[in-house]
């Protein structure tokens, strides 16, 4: 079980390396690591899920708008259903609050049949068109002027960092060696793969990129140019836990050319978004946010739920999609090349990851990679953070089994001192504050750190002594 | 999931002034068992990491945590249970609440329930400043506890953003930050004025002046302001310190179903602190923005008589009375329900807040379009600063009637300064 931040890296010749330990390449390594496989995970960030994956908007998608016939809509759809069962089976928080796909005006009214129908080509049956009256009953505070709706009962909310950290933790524990702060600078062939990295050489059989925003950079790296990623960034703006009333399902537009659009929805942790926005980019480090996309965010979410508009933000943040000019995923073997990239995951990946990585796992196969059969899994069972069940602090079992569980340090989001010293000595322990804010939601409630920032902070630093 | 059930007197959420004050003047005054929970390992509230001279009487001035340690002295004294590390987690009837501590979880009865607990200032994601999202933003709350309590270094260049009125605060914090070794870069506020500057306290001031980015990945490299004529600047630091913007901690309450002022954002209460839930009061910084502790802990003493009133079933809670309302540029009114027959408000005297300066501003109250008062205030009126409407009106309110109403006139002598005339009085 390692998983190393700095230091020497292994001399010895691996099977596998993966690079990129988002949620796409921890998924990978997770469903590697149930066949007998030398395996490292790498990435050049300090923690797992640092990069796109810990910025979305959360939501396990069903895949019904997904353009029917691709890669995608086949991976979504049987991603979606695997990752439903994984999350019930590791206490990964999810919600199946179900999504209400709001026309505003008559012709959005008149394309609701079209999406039930181009639904049933994605293979989702369940979509049901409701009027304005049923509408209003079932989301009681949304704006004047809706219309009507098409329900589309099985898109959820779910909990991105959790479930990133899942894989991650499997992984690890079943033997994948996961090495932090170490980027891929460049990868030179032969017999085999030499990845020189920030932090020394590593040596592989086979390669997976799974570099998300970086894809492209690493496949020009083994010699490719297959696509180009275009970062599309996406605001969102977090509504305070007692805005949570306000919705009860995920209030979708009506798709554009653009993308999904700006949706509001409650999350897992208690609280409600507003985003994402859609703007191309060219830096692929532009995760700030900015005043308009504030402004424009506001604007809409002021017309979909007004009483929004008046409750406080926790939180502001902005993710980039990996857009590559085309309508589908980019995931492409080499089998020469005795590598794989994972490209083009834009908007999906998060639901899709684990069909993701059965089908690379295969192209792996394909090309050559002897897997011999595969094992189950050791379980996980990871901590609570979700609101739809029972925090720690709201256990008296718990409480009465270790005080620290009846000890709340973080305030806003009644975090005890139980959960963040647990974090702490975990398998993949957080690397920094807001790895443990990911982890616990220490700090990441409505005070930002007013009450709780520095008692947090000395937890940290002395668990990391 | 096992609670035990206990049942109190008095319960009182928050040991902060308020809350021990008012712990210390009921248990003296008899009110039977009185608990006072705070979350917090130590009691104190706020001051009990504002380290500088600036708490209790002004001809008596002393540090926070001493200020803070003589209430929660008193408290005891009197008779009062101060329980620590303990947090009222929400409602299980209304005068019941729950509550988690390291023993386990409770459910605690009382006949009166008062709730202080406190304020806190608007973090930046709150006011909405964009850019990335780097270690070293602040809020001075955050800052006082690194610094006072925790000894933890906090950069070495900063920049201190206020909220026109929080000079105090303001001050504060370029204390702490000296305190702990960092460069104070500069002060910037959207308002027109800073703090008053002694040899102790210079700074570059940027007035007129708005954040409009945070800039910096891993750890804060600069803000960028916006001055009044449009010209940016960036300002190079790894610290940035958001003052003031008060927020009510109103949380328990919300979540108890008390209904809140649309101004203050906290409980709406009579003169007598109590709020729309029967035997539940509200005294402190959570009633309003934020006060010098002593007005905090004058609201904490006050409450107790209308609590022992209550307790002694002679005083039947009044249901509504008129509501108090401010018109711009007024922001809040505190106390803000009006009853004839009530009490006086403490000091005789409602709290009001500006989001403009008001030079001889005449405040008039009406009710339905009826004059009740109209008063010229002494002094000019500023953003950020109390500001005081005399209570001898409340008689005149029609306590069945729509919402009263405090608006601006200006000094119809001076045409020009101050709002337009609102009314045709
Ligand atoms: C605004 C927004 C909303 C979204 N909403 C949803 C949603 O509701 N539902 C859903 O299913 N999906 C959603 N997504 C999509 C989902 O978040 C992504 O598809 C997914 O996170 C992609 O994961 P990844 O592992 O491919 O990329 P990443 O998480 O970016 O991981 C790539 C990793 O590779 C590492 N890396 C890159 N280059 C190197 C190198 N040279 N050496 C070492 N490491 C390297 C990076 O550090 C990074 O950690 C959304 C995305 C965005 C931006
Ligand atoms: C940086 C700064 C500097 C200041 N400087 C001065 C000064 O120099 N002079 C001065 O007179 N005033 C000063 N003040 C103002 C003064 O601190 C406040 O007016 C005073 O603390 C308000 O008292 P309070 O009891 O209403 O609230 P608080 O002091 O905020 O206390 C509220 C308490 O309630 C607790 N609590 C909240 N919710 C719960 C719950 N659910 N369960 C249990 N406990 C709970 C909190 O932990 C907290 O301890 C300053 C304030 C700040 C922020």
């Amino acid at each position: 079980m390692t998983v190393t931040t700095s230091g020497e890296l292994p001399e010895l010749l691996h099977d596998v390396i993966v690079v990129g330990a988002g949620v796409v390449g921890t998924a990978i390594a997770r469903e590697l690591a149930r066949h007998r496989l030398r395996i490292a995970l790498v990435d050049a960030g300090d923690d797992v899920g640092n990069g796109t994956s810990k910025a979305n908007t959360a939501i396990l998608h069903t895949g019904f708008d997904a353009v029917p016939g691709t890669l995608e809509s086949r991976l979504v759809r049987e991603g979606r259903r695997r990752l439903a069962a994984y999350a019930e089976q590791s206490g990964i928080p999810l919600e199946p609050v179900g999504a209400l796909l709001v026309a505003w005006d008559p012709e959005q009214l008149a394309t609701l049949p079209a999406l039930a129908a181009k639904a049933v080509r994605n293979g989702y049956h369940a979509t049901r068109l409701l009027d304005a009256a049923e509408l209003a009953r079932r989301e009681p505070h949304l704006g004047p002027g809706a219309l009507g709706a098409l329900e589309v009962p099985d898109e959820w909310i779910i909990c991105p960092w959790t479930t990133t950290l899942a894989y991650a933790t499997q992984a690890v524990r079943a033997g994948v060696d996961l090495h932090l702060n170490c980027r891929v600078q460049s990868v030179t062939g032969g017999r085999h793969h030499e990845l020189a990295t920030s932090r020394g050489l590593l040596r592989t059989r086979y390669l997976v990129n799974a570099a998300g925003l970086h894809a492209d950079e690493l496949d020009r790296l083994l010699g490719r140019q297959d696509f180009t990623v275009t970062p599309r960034r996406g605001q969102l703006i977090v509504y305070d836990k007692l805005a949570r009333p306000l919705v009860g399902h995920i209030l979708l537009p009506v798709p554009t050319a653009l993308g999904k659009g700006v949706l509001v929805a409650p999350t897992v942790y208690g609280n409600v978004i507003l985003g994402p926005t859609a703007e191309d980019l060219d830096d692929k480090r532009a995760t700030g946010s900015s005043a308009e996309g504030l402004e424009t965010l506001r604007a809409m979410g002021a017309r979909i739920l007004p009483a929004l508009i008046d409750e406080e933000v926790t939180a502001v943040y902005a993710g980039l999609r990996a857009a590559t000019g085309q309508d589908d995923y980019r995931i492409r073997a080499h089998p020469r090349l005795r590598y794989v990239t994972v490209g083009g995951i834009r908007s999906t990946g998060l639901t899709a990851s684990m069909a993701i990585a059965g089908y690379v796992t295969g192209l792996l196969g394909d090309a050559g990679l002897h897997l011999g059969p595969a094992r189950d899994l050791e379980p996980v069972h990871m901590p609570n953070i979700g609101e739809a069940r029972p925090r720690p602090y709201q256990r008296a079992d718990l409480i009465a089994a270790d005080p620290a569980y009846g000890s709340i340090v973080c305030h806003c989001e009644r975090v005890t001192h139980g959960e963040i010293r647990d974090a702490l000595t975990s398998t993949v322990p957080p690397g920094s504050l807001d790895g443990l804010r990911r982890r616990t939601r220490a700090r990441g409630g409505r005070c930002q750190g007013f009450y709780c920032g520095p008692s947090v902070r000395a937890l940290f630093e002395d668990g990391r002594r | 999931m096992s609670r035990t059930a206990r049942a109190v007197d008095v319960l009182v959420v928050g040991a902060g002034p308020a809350g021990l004050a008012a712990a210390a003047h009921l248990a003296a005054a008899g009110a039977g068992r009185v608990e006072v929970l705070e979350r917090e390992q130590e009691p104190g509230g706020i001051p009990r990491h504002s380290h500088h001279q600036g708490f209790g009487p002004r001809h008596r001035p002393t540090t926070g945590p001493r200020y803070a340690g003589r209430l929660a002295d008193a408290a005891l004294a009197a008779g009062a249970a101060l329980r620590t590390g303990v947090t009222a987690t929400g409602w299980a009837g209304p005068r019941t609440l729950d509550v988690t501590g390291p023993h386990g979880l409770e459910r605690l009865s009382a006949s009166a329930v008062v709730l202080a607990t406190g304020a806190r200032e608007r973090p930046r994601s709150a006011r909405l400043v964009p850019g990335t999202r780097p270690a070293g933003v602040l809020t001075t709350g955050e800052l006082q506890q690194a610094v006072h309590v925790h000894g933890q270094p906090v950069g070495s260049r900063a920049v201190v953003v206020f909220t026109a009125g929080a000079d105090a605060v303001a001050r504060a914090a370029v204390d702490t930050l000296r305190t702990a070794g960092a460069h104070v870069v500069a002060l910037v506020t959207e308002g027109t004025r800073g703090p008053l500057r002694s040899p102790r306290h210079r700074f570059p001031l940027l007035t007129g002046s708005t954040v409009v980015e945070l800039t910096g990945h891993g750890r804060l490299t600069g803000v960028r302001v916006r001055g009044d004529d449009g010209r940016c600047a960036l300002l190079d630091c790894d610290t940035v310190v958001f003052t003031g913007d008060w927020m009510p901690e109103h949380e328990l309450a919300r979540r108890g179903g008390i209904a809140l002022d649309p101004g203050t954002r906290g409980p709406a209460v009579d003169t007598a602190f109590r709020t729309a839930v029967p035997g539940v009061f509200a005294v402190g910084n959570l009633l309003h923005g934020v006060e010098p502790a002593v007005s905090a802990a004058a609201e904490g003493r006050g409450v107790t008589g209308p609590v022992l009133a209550h307790l002694a079933g002679t005083d039947p809670w009044p249901d509504g009375g008129a509501p108090l309302r401010v018109d711009p540029p007024l922001l809040w009114a505190a106390p803000n329900r009006v009853r004839p027959g009530g009490p006086p408000p403490l000091g005789e005297r409602f709290v009001l807040r500006t989001a403009e300066r008001l030079t001889a501003p005449v405040l008039v109250v009406h009710q339905d379009g009826r004059v009740l008062d109209r008063q010229r205030l002494p002094r000019t009126a500023l953003p950020g600063r109390p500001v005081h409407l005399r209570a001898r009106w409340t008689a005149e309110a029609d306590p069945d009637g729509g919402p009263v109403h405090i608006s601006v006139m200006s000094d119809s002598r001076r045409s020009g300064v101050g709002g337009p005339p609102i009314l045709a009085v």
